[in-house]
């Protein structure tokens, strides 16, 4: 498996580039227009109704197809999320995560393409907000993700059941 | 410049949604960007993930840099002051993780894939966004 697992470096480096892309083409790293986008009483932009239309258009029916294959091309099984309740932690990490997308207008994608116009002109603000979500993605690892700790014991934990 | 752009929004769309089913069909991944990034950081638990992951976000890098070469810049306004983006970015970091998902990850693959807990949790982080907009905008 050493050959495909260089190949899957690869396929992961093409495909964080086509989405890097995607994103500065629609102009994602621009937290004002996401701001309006999610500003529904002021001058709304539906430019993101778009992205997420042209993204589905895709996925959804490639998914299902991917899907029905019994493996991936290049790996031995699909790795996906095997959690299916609507509990606490899914629901509250979704109301502080779009907390703080509302005020800033990052979301982690962008927030990382976005360190490349921010360090090849110096735009402050990027930095300071990536690093205060990389701090806050630490922060959660050292609360809830540590072996010892066992809080988080049983088969679906891990990385390999984890979502984004 | 923050105007309706719906082309534009389209084509960056589909490019986005071939990139994640690219990593499906072939590498068997949902291209989450938050549990990506996750994996990374210290304490790491996975170690032999590291390669792909850190491919990944270097391919975000290098695509938005390949952009940013062709048409001279990438725009960029921030608008919060740095106290609120520090706020935010350690409730993004930190709701993302807690959540399993952040845009990426619930928003587009796990809706692609019709699962109840990524269109439960979408729904909320696009509803407490809006609402918090809302309040920041308009209401304060």
């Amino acid at each position: 498996m050493a050959a495909s697992g260089a190949v899957r470096v690869l396929v992961a480096l093409l495909s964080g580039a086509l989405f890097g892309l995607g994103l500065a083409v629609l102009g994602m790293m621009n937290p004002a227009k996401v701001i309006g986008f999610l500003d529904f009483a002021g001058k709304w932009d539906p430019t993101l109704a778009f992205v997420m239309g042209g993204a589905l258009l895709v996925c959804v029916p490639a998914f299902r197809l991917i899907l029905k294959r019994p493996r991936p091309v290049l790996a031995s099984g699909f790795a996906l999320p095997s959690e299916s309740a609507l509990d606490a932690r899914l629901l509250g990490g979704a109301a502080l995560f779009g907390v703080g997308w509302g005020l800033s207008g990052f979301c982690p994608g962008p927030a990382v393409a976005a360190l490349v116009p921010a360090l090849a002109t110096g735009i402050t603000p990027v930095l300071v907000f990536f690093a205060a979500m990389i701090s806050g993605m630490i922060a959660h690892k050292w609360l809830f993700e540590r072996p010892d700790r066992g809080v988080e014991a049983g088969p679906a934990r891990g990385t390999e059941g984890r979502v984004t | 410049m923050e105007g309706f752009t719906p082309v534009s929004g389209l084509v960056g769309g589909l490019l986005i949604g071939l990139a994640v089913v690219l990593f499906l069909l072939l590498n068997g991944r949902l291209a989450g960007i938050s549990g990506i990034l996750g994996g990374l950081l210290v304490p790491a638990e996975d170690t032999d993930g590291r390669g792909w992951r850190a491919a990944f976000v270097g391919g975000l890098l290098l695509g938005a840099a390949a952009y940013a070469l062709a048409a001279g810049g990438i725009a960029v306004r921030v608008e919060a002051a740095l106290p609120v983006l520090v706020v935010a970015g350690l409730l993004v970091g930190f709701g993302s993780r807690l959540g399993s998902g952040c845009t990426s990850g619930h928003g587009l693959c796990g809706i692609a894939r019709l699962s109840r807990r990524s269109v439960a949790a979408t729904a909320v982080f696009f509803g407490v966004a809006a609402a918090t907009v809302f309040i920041v905008r308009h209401a304060l």
